[in-house]
């Protein structure tokens, strides 16, 4: 099964923000780790990831410095600001409404595929 | 294979790769390098698993996905590198071009300024725009042209008998405008005003081509860089005029009357500092931009030869004479100049090896209508040449310039005729466009020397 498009779109930047607050990190890593929490189920790309963090750091969310690693090999490592952390709780309300709200529409009915979530 | 014989090789995919990334105007340098650590973090990994470096580039590439959709992507965020940004910022070129730009800057604040200046030099001597407005007539091109010449002589670096010849023409063109007796009601002094400034464009256009005067390629550069330059200066004007708007209104509001100002100081030195700043946004846009005018010309062109072949159906149906006072005559001159114009910056933009095409016979049709019209306008004055047409030099001057854009414009459809025949080839039209050049400017010169002895100064 693999997650819709508009759905990935959706999650991508509370995703990316929850990452970044977690700790300083850089684009292939964060890619790693979305990979690693989906169980690879997020398909995510390139395409979707640099733009989104080029317009974190341009929306004030996140702030990035260029570090050496290795040799003349130079990485751009983003880390996230307050005003960043303000957007990813804000986010995560929004998130946590929705989220319920399909709990409690879902909690009486049929399990679709998972068996557990009907017991809970 | 060695492992070092690997890395090597690893390394050159990924100078190769970074080079198609980089061919993409949506994604800079900095993007480069951040996409390049992510391509190296994938590489790493899957060598890590086990995969030769070969293999393992070419996974990773095919799973960073098409740079297609990568730099749509990119362009989504920065929509605004999709636009060539303008002026001050010399960011693009490395060190070299920046101190360039910096130094051709300077060179325009200079010459922009000197400009404006000279406008009111003469104020030094008791000459006001407000009591002499002929001299100003005269002499405006005379004040303001010698600061484009001087700022496009210094870009082409041009060599001592290129500037000895602009400024021995500059000082002729003082001579023509000052030294003959004009009344300031004289039809003479209206003619010189006109023709001065064209002879003087031409000047700048040597300093334009400096010492490849004689290459026909220059000459065309001189052309183009005409066009642009005409729309930059319209732009500017445009611009010029809702300042003036502003300053008058929101002044005239506070009870003070900034006419003054506006018509003796900020116009003409205003105008004098954009013929020069119009000229270095050709030079300093001239590879960033499309040109605008070749574009205008494709837009307007079929419109111009309905509207032509409508007029000639109309006479010819109505068999109307066209009544041709001395205005008309003009008119009509105008309208030869648009239809040179439509046809050179047409020229000026094809490519000079493509097949001819139904553009190419869009303009010959319009070209030989407007010759058609021309014609029919001739004919109505050869009757009248000896009672109403001789004598002023208004009269002779629109008549030369009628037969000068004649001639052209008839050889023109000549040569478009064999081209669309392919009987000669392309580079024949833009031949006799860039050497006829020198007609204009002799004629131009005809007009101001010999013109106001030969009409007694009239």
């Amino acid at each position: 099964m693999k997650v819709a498009k508009d759905l990935v779109a959706a999650s991508a930047t509370p995703l990316v923000l929850g990452i970044l607050a977690e700790g300083e990190s850089y684009g292939y890593a964060i890619l790693r780790r979305i990979n690693e929490l989906s169980g690879g189920e997020l398909d995510w790309t390139e395409g979707l990831l640099y733009p989104l963090l080029h317009r974190l750091e341009r929306l004030g969310f996140a702030e990035s410095n260029w570090q050496s690693v290795t040799g003349e090999r130079k990485r751009k490592y983003y880390r996230i600001t307050g005003q960043g952390l303000a957007e990813l709780a804000e986010q995560r309300r929004q998130w946590d409404t929705v989220v319920d709200t399909l709990k409690e529409i879902w909690h009486d009915r049929v399990p679709l595929t998972n068996p557990l979530e009907g017991l809970a | 294979m060695t492992t070092q014989d690997g890395k090597e090789e690893l390394e050159a995919q990924f100078a190769q790769w970074r080079q198609y990334v980089l061919r993409r105007k949506e994604l800079q340098p900095l993007d480069a390098d951040e996409l390049e650590d992510h391509l190296r973090g994938s590489v790493d990994e899957l060598v890590a698993a086990g995969l030769s470096p070969d293999e393992a580039f070419l996974v990773a590439v095919k799973r960073m996905g098409s740079l297609d959709e990568l730099s749509r992507e990119f362009a989504r965020e920065h929509s605004e590198r999709l636009w060539k940004q303008l002026v001050l910022s010399a960011d693009t070129g490395g060190p070299v071009a920046a101190t360039r730009s910096r130094r051709d800057l300077w060179a325009l604040v200079i010459c922009a300024v000197g400009a404006a200046v000279s406008v009111k030099v003469p104020a030094l001597f008791g000459l006001s725009l407000e009591d002499d407005g002929s001299f100003y007539a005269r002499n405006f091109a005379l004040l303001a042209l010698p600061w484009l010449a001087a700022f496009l002589a210094w870009r082409r670096k041009a060599s001592r008998p290129v500037i000895a010849a602009l400024v021995a023409l500059f000082a002729l063109g003082a001579v023509a405008a000052n030294v003959y007796p004009l009344l300031d009601t004289s039809q003479s002094l209206v003619v010189t005003s006109i023709h001065l400034p064209i002879a003087l464009w031409l000047v700048a256009g040597l300093a334009y081509v400096a010492d490849e005067w004689r290459s026909s390629r220059r000459r065309m550069d001189f052309i183009r860089f005409t066009g642009e330059w005409f729309i930059y200066f319209v732009l500017m004007a445009l611009g010029g005029g809702v300042l003036s708007a502003f300053l008058f209104n929101t002044f005239k509001a506070i009870g003070i009357l900034p006419e003054e100002f506006i018509s003796y100081w900020l116009l003409p030195c205003g105008a004098a500092a954009a013929i020069v700043v119009a000229a270095w946004l050709v030079e300093a846009k001239q590879s960033v931009v499309e040109n605008i005018a070749p574009v205008l010309t494709r837009l307007f062109t079929p419109l111009f030869t309905a509207a032509l072949l409508a007029f000639l159906v109309a006479v010819l149906w109505t068999s109307n004479g066209i009544d041709v006072e001395r205005e008309a005559l003009i008119l009509f001159n105008l309208l030869l100049v648009v239809v040179l114009g439509l046809l050179l910056y047409s020229l000026s933009a094809r490519d000079p090896l493509a097949p001819p095409g139904p553009f190419d016979r869009l303009q010959l049709a319009l070209v030989v209508s407007a010759l058609a019209i021309d014609v029919l306008v001739l004919l109505e004055i050869t009757g009248r040449i000896t009672d109403e047409y001789g004598g002023t030099p208004n009269r002779a001057a629109a008549l030369g310039e009628n037969v000068i854009l004649l001639v052209n414009l008839a050889w023109s459809a000549w040569l478009l005729l064999n081209f669309i025949r392919r009987r000669t080839p392309f580079a024949a039209l833009e031949r006799w466009q860039t050497g006829y050049l020198e007609v204009y400017a002799a004629w131009a010169w005809i007009v101001v020397l010999v013109f106001p002895p030969v009409f007694n100064y009239v």
